[in-house]
């Protein structure tokens, strides 16, 4: 089994690793487009901002070999915000493998944004990927949400009702950080990289 | 008034961990450091017993002019999976990627983003609203609350005559993702948090705002989160010392309708 983790930018990328070797796996921390292709496992990280993202994929060739990926892939975070059409964030357009626009998470008096911390999701559709997953705690850090809709595996909300987990056929995506998640994370994480093909 | 209803997010229990020259100390009102135990013994224990966030701060960094040894960031970053925060000798775009490269979370900076403000526009600039909290130590004198920095060390802390609510709305207007308030006054003494000056905090952040100083029982929780809406709680005594288990903390706190994750 290899698991692919991109390089897709940022600075705190090394907890993702640090958290497949806590199961037992020795991921790649790659943007070499013949190992991405090649891997059994291919995890999309990201911290940072949609636009600047996109250009680091599209300055190493990333776009079209991610978007052309048949194994099972994982975004986690601004990594499965990229899996969308469009940002608000810096209007990004972004590897469109979903058709929706993410929109900045509403401005009030009463939430802050960033949406930081623990938070539960709710399934909305059986897969194996959320199950017996539904009612547990995951951390979330992020200030641009996903729509729900037929993508979606599993909500959380922050003043509105938003896209935890997405799956579009081989492509999987988590709102959330799996890696800083406890125990709900780790068994998240442990799922995916079982998956089947 | 209470979050129970405002959102899902949970109120996060952040225990503190100072450290020095690699263990886990803590002292009364920034005095007469005990050590209290090993870095990842105390980071694996508080993960388990189900705290929501941990902060390390590296207290010989500041004063001794050196920045933080990211060694045990990254020992800590293997060790646990939950999220986790760096303060202390960060004053750089440059040392702040090297402890979040190891894993870190958030780095938080007090005393270098008073000498320079700008700093804070820089790592938000760098890493992202979210990376970035503000430390602030705070002393009140009546309703005035002034800030105090170089607090690692009693004999160079210095009070750079700023008002604690203006420099507050600063740091907001600079991008900062979170605030830790730490009510220098009630440190290490367990009388409770200081409402006052963390509900005037409150009203005007709208960022995330951690509590800091003065837990010594499990209704100092439960009053912080009520009555000045934080959004997490840090305390390291309570926590070290044993007085206080996360898990009945927890219980504590769900049982007075404040919405936490549970353990």
């Amino acid at each position: 089994m290899t698991i692919a983790v991109v390089d897709s930018g940022g600075a705190n990328i090394s907890s993702v690793l640090h958290a497949l070797r806590r199961l037992g796996a020795e991921p790649r921390f790659t943007a070499d487009p013949a190992v991405i292709g090649a891997a059994d496992r291919v995890i999309l990280p990201g911290v940072g901002a949609a636009g600047r993202a996109m250009e680091v994929l599209r300055t190493h060739g990333l776009v079209d070999v991610i978007r052309n990926l048949t194994q099972p892939v994982l975004g986690i975070c601004l990594g499965m915000q990229l899996l969308f059409e469009s940002s608000e964030e810096d209007d990004a357009r972004l590897i469109s493998l979903i058709p929706a626009r993410l929109r900045r998470l509403p401005d009030r008096e009463d939430l802050r944004v960033p949406h930081m911390g623990w938070n539960a999701i709710a399934a909305t559709r059986p897969d194996r990927l959320t199950q017996n997953l539904g009612g547990s705690w995951f951390y979330f850090v992020h200030s641009f949400a996903a729509p729900v809709g037929d993508w979606t595996l599993a909500t959380s909300a922050h003043g509105r009702s938003f896209s935890a987990i997405v799956r579009q056929g081989n492509f999987y995506g988590a709102q959330f950080h799996p890696e800083r998640s406890a125990g709900a994370g780790a068994a998240f994480l442990q799922r995916f990289v079982e998956s089947e093909r | 008034m209470t979050g129970t209803s405002r959102s899902g997010v949970a109120r996060r229990i952040v225990p503190c961990l100072d450290v020095r020259d690699g263990q886990v100390v803590k002292g009364v009102r920034f005095r007469d450091h005990r050590v209290m135990g090993d870095i990842i013994e105390l980071a694996a224990r508080y993960r388990d017993e189900g705290a929501d966030e941990l902060v390390f701060y590296d207290i010989t960094a500041s004063p001794e002019g050196r920045s933080v040894d990211v060694d045990w960031v990254r020992r800590v970053s293997e060790t646990i999976d939950i999220p986790f925060c760096v303060a202390g000798g960060i004053r750089s775009v440059a040392s702040a990627e090297r402890v979040l490269a190891q894993g870190a979370d958030k780095i938080s900076i007090n005393t270098p983003a008073l000498e320079d403000p700008d700093l804070i526009d820089r790592l938000v600039k760098a890493f992202g609203s979210q990376c970035v909290v503000i430390g602030v130590d705070s002393i009140a004198d009546g309703e005035s609350y002034t800030v105090r920095s170089h607090t690692g060390t009693p004999d160079a802390m210095k009070a750079p005559g700023r008002q604690t609510l203006d420099w507050l709305r600063e740091v907001v207007d600079r991008g900062a993702g979170e605030v830790v308030l730490n009510c220098m006054s009630a440190d290490g003494t367990r009388t409770g948090y200081d409402i006052a000056q963390l509900s005037a905090a409150r009203r005007l952040l709208p960022i995330p705002l951690v509590a800091s100083g003065g837990a010594g029982a499990v209704d100092h929780f439960i009053d912080v989160f009520r009555q000045a809406d934080v959004d997490a709680a840090l305390a390291a005594t309570v926590f070290h010392s044993g007085q206080i288990p996360i898990p009945e903390l927890k219980q504590a706190l769900a049982a007075a309708g404040i919405e936490v994750r549970p353990c």
